[in-house]
């Protein structure tokens, strides 16, 4: 279930249109019945699907810890007060995540607001269009650098502005206790309809995520596997970015760390508990702020300075760090403080600072979150092609990008095969980072 | 001569405030008692450097300490928990009283491997905090304090989760432990009549400030402050 969180965008854009596209799967399957699928995928049906496909993970993801929030005690004492699986839920499960789901749907809401990729690809004109892709048009077609300046600064205006209404949401998500329950506690785990029940919701969103995957995987090995492979200019782009996604991702952990560690500070030395939350906040408020929005800055600062070839790839590793950002953030600055609460007076007694407790206490208390979070950024900026396709005009196509020109002039058979080395390569980057920074 | 000289220390805490005057004999043993939200544990945290007093002066020998940073006073410190790393093995946590980057010396080893022995700890050094016994917990935190070298050592309720004949046996060993390496100990406790087998002297505080100060076994048998009396009544009727 956790796949489309590491798989790029364009890859999944990839798979729903071969489920769901008209010559896709799911018409194949219906065939023989003689019932086809007749709504039109490019539009704002296949924007609401993928953007289904994405964020139904993720929120998962993002809920979980509301039932870490609750204790083995609460469990054990519903039990001995007979509750059943509904008064469980209303007295237990909901209010321990009705803290987290507005933090969640804003967070869910906002990637949705700021979404470039699935837009460019699935929005098929006008009618279902966003600022982003009208950016994106203004420098890439039009080629006028003024229009996207003015679009930038609006979709700006309209994401701080969106962020300060919903900021109050977002703070939750960057408080975790790091307290972990124990889910076997509960006492109906054993209710047979509760299973039956279980086992269907979780069999759907299965199939839903899993069949575009499994789409993807048949059309990329019924392509032409060795032509593509044996291109060499598949695999520079695969450098271009694997160098993008590296850099991106060391820039982001230094920045998450100083954060992290600047708020535990100020929170514990300084006793200054809103000045924590607010910069940890401010770590997150990319979130709200769009790549694109932020990569037309770099784009614009770079023409004025002549430089846009030589600026290329490091202002794509900027782009992508800044995104990746507040996922790196919210796992290790929680585990930091905490870990700064209970050690604080323990390391000032016997010296323990900078890099030396970096070494001995904290490092080895993040690590785990982390390399998590770090070889899921690395994914992330692999697969992106957000601010990546403003830059390709100077020749450093990433994979991302290759793929989505190949998809755009029509060359499906190539384009399958390319996903499919792009989604391979993204899993192998995140598990050898997970790997590697864990151990 | 004092060894410890606590000269007209404030501190204040929103409408709470802390005001002591105490000294110490260098060798001996001081137990703090009193009922909670005395101002025990603060006064140990003004010593130990946690907190900054507003007013007054800490002097350990001839040496102003109250205006050094934690690391730097010739005091060390143990605490009702969190005494060691949980992802270190108890070794490494003993070793980082020697240097907090773990790059020893072959003194530093021999250091480590007397204060092992003398907390009897030695079969346990490759063993992790969560894999050994809370008193043993406790006696690597001893260990460490014995690898810091420092002349003053503050208890803060260390053994309070300890079973009784634990907590007795780790008093012995405190004791055993200040008389063969010349200790100056400060030991915060609820349980008067237990600490004073090792305490010179006792000094009741309450509301922030030393009442009542003496020869430990004077206090408990002759106790003339009415609070104290009332105090040690409860603690040795719980």
């Amino acid at each position: 279930m956790g796949l489309p969180v590491v798989m790029p965008v364009i890859v999944a854009v990839f798979g729903i249109v071969a489920v769901y596209g008209r010559s896709g799967l799911l018409n194949f399957l219906l065939q023989p019945t003689g019932i086809s699928m007749s709504f039109e995928l490019y539009g704002l049906t296949g924007i609401l699907l993928a953007h289904t496909f994405f964020n139904l993970p993720l929120a998962v993801r993002l809920l979980l810890p509301a039932w870490d929030q609750i204790t083995n005690e609460n469990w054990r004492t519903a039990s001995t007060l007979g509750m059943s699986s509904t008064q469980l839920f209303r007295f237990i499960e909901w209010p321990a995540l009705s803290t987290f789901l507005p933090g969640v749907i804003v967070v869910v809401f906002l990637l949705c607001f700021t979404s470039f990729a699935v837009v460019l690809t699935l929005g098929g004109g006008p009618a279902a269009t966003t600022i982003e892709v009208a950016i994106y048009q203004a420098l890439r077609f039009e080629f006028d650098p003024a229009q996207a300046a003015v679009l930038a600064l609006a979709q700006l205006l309209l994401c701080a502005g969106t962020a300060l209404l919903l900021i109050r949401w977002m703070r939750v998500l960057t408080q975790t206790s790091g307290r972990k329950s124990d889910s076997r506690a509960r006492p109906d785990t054993g209710a047979r309809a509760g299973k039956l029940f279980d086992f269907g919701v979780i069999g759907l969103c299965g199939l839903f995520v899993f069949t575009p995957v499994a789409a993807l995987v048949i059309s990329g090995l019924q392509g032409p596997v060795a032509a593509v492979l044996l291109d060499t200019d598949l695999w520079q782009a695969a450098a271009r970015s694997l160098g993008i996604a590296l850099m991106a991702t060391s820039l982001a952990g230094i920045i998450a760390l100083g954060i992290a560690t600047t708020a535990r500070f100020l929170v514990l030395e300084r006793r200054q508990k809103n000045a924590k939350e607010g910069l940890l906040l401010a770590g997150s408020l990319t979130l709200a702020f769009p790549p694109m929005v932020i990569g037309t800055g770099f784009f614009l600062i770079s023409l004025h300075l002549k430089a846009v070839d030589t600026l290329t790839l490091l202002m794509i590793a900027v782009v992508n760090a800044l995104m990746v950002l507040p996922y790196i953030l919210r796992s290790i600055a929680p585990v930091l403080i905490d870990s700064g609460q209970q050690y604080q007076k323990l390391c000032a007694q016997l010296g323990l600072s900078g890099w030396h407790r970096f070494r001995q206490v904290d490092w080895p208390m993040i690590r785990k979150p982390a390399a998590f979070s770090l070889a899921l950024g690395g994914a992330l900026s692999f697969g992106d092609m957000g601010v990546a396709a403003l830059f390709d005009t100077t020749g450093h196509i990433t994979l991302p990008v290759m793929l989505y020109q190949r998809m755009s002039a029509y060359r499906f058979d190539e384009a399958a095969v390319t996903a499919l080395a792009l989604v391979l390569m993204c899993v192998a980057l995140f598990w050898i980072l997970d790997r590697s920074l864990s151990r | 001569m004092n060894f410890l000289k606590i000269d007209g220390v404030r501190f204040r805490q929103g409408e709470w405030q802390l005001e002591v005057d105490l000294e110490a004999k260098r060798g001996g043993c001081i137990a703090l008692i009193g009922p909670s939200g005395a101002g025990k544990s603060t006064l140990l945290s003004l010593i130990a450097g946690f907190e900054q007093p507003n007013q007054g002066t800490i002097f350990v020998g001839e040496e102003r300490i109250d205006t050094q940073a934690p690391a730097r006073r010739p005091v060390t410190m143990m605490f009702q928990e969190n005494n060691l790393f949980n992802h270190l093995t108890l070794y490494q946590n003993i070793a980082l009283g020697c240097h907090p980057g773990l790059k020893l010396t072959e003194e530093d080893r021999e250091l480590i491997e007397t204060a092992m022995a003398a907390t009897r700890l030695g079969a346990l050094q490759s063993r992790k905090p969560a894999d050994v016994s809370g008193g043993e917990r406790q006696r690597a935190a001893l260990a460490r304090c014995l690898c810091q070298r420092r002349p003053l050592l503050l208890l803060d309720e260390p053994f309070t989760g300890l079973d009784p004949q634990l907590r007795v046996e780790m008093h012995e060993l405190v004791d055993e432990l200040r008389k063969t390496h010349a200790l100056t100990v400060i030991i915060v406790s609820h349980l008067p009549h237990e600490v004073a087998r090792i305490a010179d002297s006792l000094a009741f505080m309450l509301g922030g400030k030393i009442l009542k100060a003496g020869p430990a076994d004077a206090m408990l048998s002759h106790p003339e402050n009415p609070e104290l009396a009332q105090y040690l009544r409860f603690t040795s009727a719980g």
